[in-house]
């Protein structure tokens, strides 16, 4: 397989680390509120959906970015990887 | 014995001017270039090649090619000893030496054949059920009985003599297959420009060119397919692989395919790897495998002498060998009487052949009436006889019985396409009435099939198939072609039908010849609910021998079918996975074995350390040295105990190169490490150190290090060597993922730096040597402190910490200079009794210090766990936090960091035994905790450990059973502080 790094170019899917859904966002966790709940399902709850699917892929073996990737859970097909530091795939 | 008495006189694709000789199971025969294993044994008159795997079972021949289930053999012998290796596949060469397998004391005489006695032990499920109670039988009979009773070759047990190569190539078109389909498809393509690839699984292209008496525009199939491949050969754009299996499909057009580049000869020749493992990387593919015969499930349809009708003419045309000299043949398609016609040729004595269909093309029964054989229209196969076959039992329409005294039964059930490759990224097979086989549905837009891989059976057709396939395969890749007029084929009949099962199959009718499942097993699964195909494979092991079903799949899917009044298309078919064919370890291998499995890491002064004596240990890729063991020291304690005490008592060097390295740069770099840390760092002052403890979000210790900071936006993060990559990603992650507004730039240096730990009470007098220029008073670099400085023109960085408990530095140079800086430290040492030492006395002075390390950050441990509870701060959010708060992870019973002392001040305590309350029973209930790092202390002379222990900071004092079942007896243990040496640290503040 193979990944379209906006900053090398299309690499290898080796040169990659997997870590996964790139949906949770980390909640804002001010010192003030009891948000363990939020937490929780932010560290254990996972959709797993069939078809499109966005998640983190971290060039180890390259830039060392991590990337948002769009990829279809079903065919393996990648529609495309932005930096994750660039905000949410459109 | 007559030499060869099966060859025939004439004819075949053998060379007769040359023999070559072999032997199987020590017996002498001799063979010709172009020859199988297989074939050469039939030659010589060999019928019986191996015993089944459950049943053992008196096996012969089946097939004529890789999807051989039953003429499994170990070949060579020695080191070089391959188990399960086809004899169907295995090209003949002078000295061959293969033997039978699964069979004890003899191939003839097999005691184990007692096990057919037992059938109805083995049936479906049998794993599952006959020894479900009791359960701890499993261990010590049932395994080992059917180990010993159930399987195929042995391993030689040795190391691989041979070694393997790995090569990458691309291409716009891979054709897999260079039977007719295959050349046409690669000859159009290559002289449309594209770069092709032709790989094909036999010595010589052809497919079935090579073993059907066809020809191609007037000339004979086997010259047709020479000129072709020759003409391929010329093109420059074209590659030709032979003796290349695809074996797998991947996605973005990845193929593995293997080249058995050396497996014809008697042991590689000089430099030559056994075999070649290729990736092939194609934009466009063309699956041109053709098709597998399928046998026919009857009663003793796995007695030698039964071979598929394929096979028969393969080894007659191809091999010019009679497998039999009296011959009946049983088909469901116009193919068999392909057969009949080729045995008649071959001067088979030909005695019927049995059609289970009504009707048959006169041209193709025409001849076999001639030579005066019998035609039984409408009949079925009931049962074969004899081991070897001596007795064919059919039956006509009327139901009349009819017993043939043959010694060859060519079954010919129909074709199924071979589209393994295409289903390896999930494209299932579609049933497909006409041809009555699953093909190549809707395929992916890469990949197309060609000829009988689309269920094209005719030549005429597949030879127009392939043409199609490749004008498709051009297009999608931009090109355009205008191909010459195809060579004229004889389009020969073709029909088919699809006959499962005949006669009663009350005994043993086998659907899968390899795994011993019988016509009884897939309708015990069915009776037992196993209705699915996946299941059927599963419950009943159908398919899932070496041979992944190639032969036995459909027939199971038919009788499934059957058996639940479902048509073949609602059953569907199984998912075939990667590999098509067995492909050993050691090509996946290739060069990557022994040292060169994987990449090692060696620190700037490794070749120092190793000149001294030094024993090297595995920290991830990295060599780190252990002990340096001097001349007269015999025992690595001997080693350490003289490191630690030289340490303590004067002073000590260590190479923590490995040490994870991360530079910060940026405004946020304060703000980021308060969050990726529990304690605070965003007030650390610039040339100043400290110790911080790092989570997983989930609230255990991820790892812990130190940060120094060299300047108001420049900061210096080490990690332990075991999580430097994790670490990187985290920051990583951190500062790119989660807060990617922060001004903060990270690049990992762990292999810019060499570092050295200077330790021990002589440490700062021989750095003062050392480096006359640096000021090394406490005013200046107090404990926890940090300089930036130049060493000889070049960066260095200085440190004040200490992981052993004395007065210590760690003085950094880049790592090219490291060599030099350990030379200089050596010559000005010797003044004040420097010594190196290793992982091993750091370890001990570590453990002497109660620092916890990487036996203690073990994934399962919190700070609090770890005694570093309090450094978390209340003042700040940081990864970890809120889930570290979670009742089960502040629970005071967990297990806690303590120190233990053997009760009798000598017995040793070891890391990975368990903790119990004296008097307790030895059972998991009881379990109290754990030992995580033992040494034995020279500092205070008694063996001592950490531990971690379910109330452990309570329980200072208490004494414990160090419960260690697997090395040792019981020892009795002191509860205590973990630090044991200087707990209020005057000497390294000293």
């Amino acid at each position: 397989m193979r990944i379209p790094c906006p900053y090398c170019g299309s690499r290898d899917s080796r040169e990659f680390v997997y870590r996964g859904d790139a949906a949770p966002v980390r909640p804002a966790s001010d010192l003030a509120s009891d948000n363990a709940d939020a937490m929780f399902d932010y560290l254990y709850l996972r959709d797993n959906p069939a078809g499109q699917f966005e998640d983190l892929w971290y060039h180890a073996q390259g830039c060392r970015n991590w990337l948002r990737v769009t990829r279809d859970t079903i065919t393996h097909d990648i529609a495309g990887a932005v930096l994750a530091r660039s905000g949410r795939a459109a | 014995m007559t030499t060869q008495p099966f060859r025939i006189a004439n004819g075949g694709l053998i060379d007769r001017s040359r023999t070559l000789s072999f032997t199987f199971d020590g017996k002498a025969y001799v063979g010709h270039p172009g020859d199988t294993l297989a074939s050469a044994l039939l030659a010589n008159g060999v019928r019986l090649f191996g015993r089944s795997f459950k049943y053992h079972r008196p096996r012969g021949v089946l097939t004529a090619g890789s999807e051989e289930p039953n003429a499994l053999v170990t070949l060579r012998d020695g080191a070089r000893a391959e188990p399960n290796t086809r004899a169907t596949s295995i090209e003949l060469y002078d000295g061959l030496i293969a033997t039978s397998q699964n069979r004890w004391p003899s191939l003839a005489f097999d005691l184990m054949a007692v096990n057919q006695l037992f059938a109805p032990l083995f049936v479906a499920g049998f794993y599952y059920k006959t020894f479900m109670w009791p359960a701890k039988a499993w261990e010590w009979l049932y395994e080992p009985v059917i180990r010993r009773a159930a399987g195929l070759g042995a391993l030689s047990g040795a190391e691989d003599p041979d070694h393997y190569d790995h090569a990458h190539a691309f291409c716009d078109l891979l054709v897999v297959g260079a039977g007719p389909a295959g050349l046409i498809a690669a000859l159009d393509a290559g002289r449309a420009g594209l770069r092709v690839v032709l790989a094909d699984e036999n010595p010589q292209p052809g497919g079935r060119l090579l073993c059907d008496r066809v020809s191609l525009g007037g000339v004979a199939g086997p010259d047709w397919a020479a000129a072709a491949v020759a003409e391929l050969a010329a093109m420059a754009n074209v590659r030709v692989l032979t003796r290349t299996t695809v074996f797998g499909r991947f996605d973005d057009g990845e193929h593995g395919a293997i080249e058995q580049v050396a497996d014809h000869l008697p042991v590689p020749l000089p430099g030559q790897p056994r075999q070649r493992m290729w990736k092939i990387v194609a934009r466009q593919t063309i699956l041109a495998t053709g098709a597998t015969e399928r046998p026919i499930v009857f009663d003793g349809n796995d007695r030698p002498g039964v071979m598929l009708a394929s096979a028969v003419s393969t080894y007659c045309n191809r091999h010019g060998v009679a497998p039999g000299r009296r011959a009946v043949v049983v088909t469901a398609g116009d193919s068999g009487w392909e057969t009949a016609a080729d045995l008649i040729a071959a001067g088979v004595t030909l005695l019927a052949v049995i059609d289970t269909r009504n009707v048959v093309p006169d041209a193709l029964a025409a001849p076999v009436r001639a030579a005066g054989a019998g035609v039984i229209m409408g009949g079925q196969i009931v049962a074969a006889k004899g081991s070897p076959l001596s007795r064919v039992i059919a039956r006509d329409a009327a139901g009349a019985s009819h017993t043939f005294s043959a010694d060859l039964l060519a079954v010919a059930g129909g074709w199924n396409p071979q589209v393994a490759l295409a289903a390896h990224l999930g494209h299932k097979p579609v049933w497909r009435q006409d041809i009555a086989a699953y093909a190549l549905g809707a395929g992916p837009a890469d990949l197309r099939a060609a000829g009988a891989a689309d269920g094209v059976f005719g030549l005429a057709g597949t030879l127009a198939s392939a043409r199609a396939a490749a004008m498709d395969a051009i297009a999608a890749l931009g090109g355009s072609a205008a191909p010459a007029a195809l060579p004229q084929a004889d389009e020969t009949p073709h029909g088919v039908s699809a006959v499962w099962a005949s006669g009663p199959c009350s005994g043993k009718a086998f659907v899968d010849f390899q795994h011993d499942v019988t016509a009884g097993d897939v309708t015990l699964a069915v009776q037992e609910g196993f209705t699915s195909v996946e299941h059927l494979k599963r419950y009943t092991t159908l398919g899932m021998a070496t041979d992944q079903g190639r032969v036995s799949q459909v027939n199971g899917h038919g009788l499934l079918a059957a058996a639940t009044g479902r048509a073949l298309s609602e059953t569907g078919t199984i998912r075939a996975r990667p590999p098509v064919v067995p492909v050993a370890i050691g090509a996946f291998g290739g060069h990557h074995r022994g040292r060169r499995f994987r990449a090692e890491r060696h620190t700037a002064s490794h070749g120092w350390a190793a000149a001294r004596g030094a024993v090297f240990v595995d920290a991830g890729q990295w060599k780190r040295a252990q002990w340096y063991a001097l001349p007269g020291e015999t025992h690595w304690r001997q080693s350490v105990d003289r490191e630690v005490s030289a340490t303590r008592g004067n002073v000590g060097i260590c190479d923590v190169s490995t040490l994870g390295k991360i530079e910060l740069i940026g405004a946020d770099v304060g703000t980021l490490l308060d969050r990726l840390y529990i304690n605070g760092f965003a007030a650390l002052p610039v040339g100043k150190a400290r110790y911080g403890v790092m989570l997983r979000e989930d609230g255990l210790v991820m790892d812990d290090g130190t940060v120094t900071r060299f300047g108001p936006d420049r900061w210096f993060m080490t990690t332990t060597t075991a999580n430097a990559a994790r670490v990187m990603q985290h920051v990583d992650f951190a500062r790119q993922v989660l807060w990617p507004e922060m001004d903060v730039a990270a690049v990992s240096v762990t292999e810019q730096w060499a570092t050295y730990s200077i330790a021990g009470p002589r440490s700062r007098d021989l750095l003062a040597a050392a480096l006359p220029d640096a000021d090394l008073s406490n005013a200046a670099l107090p404990y926890m402190g940090a300089v930036g400085l130049r060493w000889r023109g070049a960066a260095a960085r200085l440190y004040r910490l200490s992981f052993s408990g004395e007065l210590a530095y760690e003085l950094s140079v880049p790592a090219h200079r490291g060599q030099a800086l350990l030379d200089h430290l050596f010559a000005v040492g010797a003044d004040y009794h420097l010594v190196p030492y290793g992982t091993e006395a750091l370890g001990v002075m570590r453990i002497e210090k109660g620092h916890p390390a990487g036996n203690e950050l073990n994934g399962w441990t919190t700070a609090t766990d770890l005694g570093l509870g309090r450094m978390a701060s209340k003042k700040k959010d940081f990864i970890g936090r809120i889930m570290a708060e979670r009742p089960a992870l502040i629970d005071p019973a967990r297990p806690r960091l303590v120190g233990l002392r053997p009760a009798d001040g000598a017995s040793p305590v070891r890391a990975g035994a368990h903790l119990l309350r004296p008097g307790a029973a030895a059972v998991a209930a009881n379990d109290e905790g754990y030992v995580s790092s033992a040494c034995y202390s020279p500092t205070l002379g008694m063996p001592i450990a950490l531990a971690l222990l379910a109330h452990g900071a309570d329980r200072h004092g208490e004494e414990i059973v160090v419960h260690d079942p697997v090395r040792g007896a019981d020892v009795r243990a002191l509860v205590c502080d973990p630090v044991f040496f200087d707990p209020d640290g005057e000497r390294l503040r000293g």
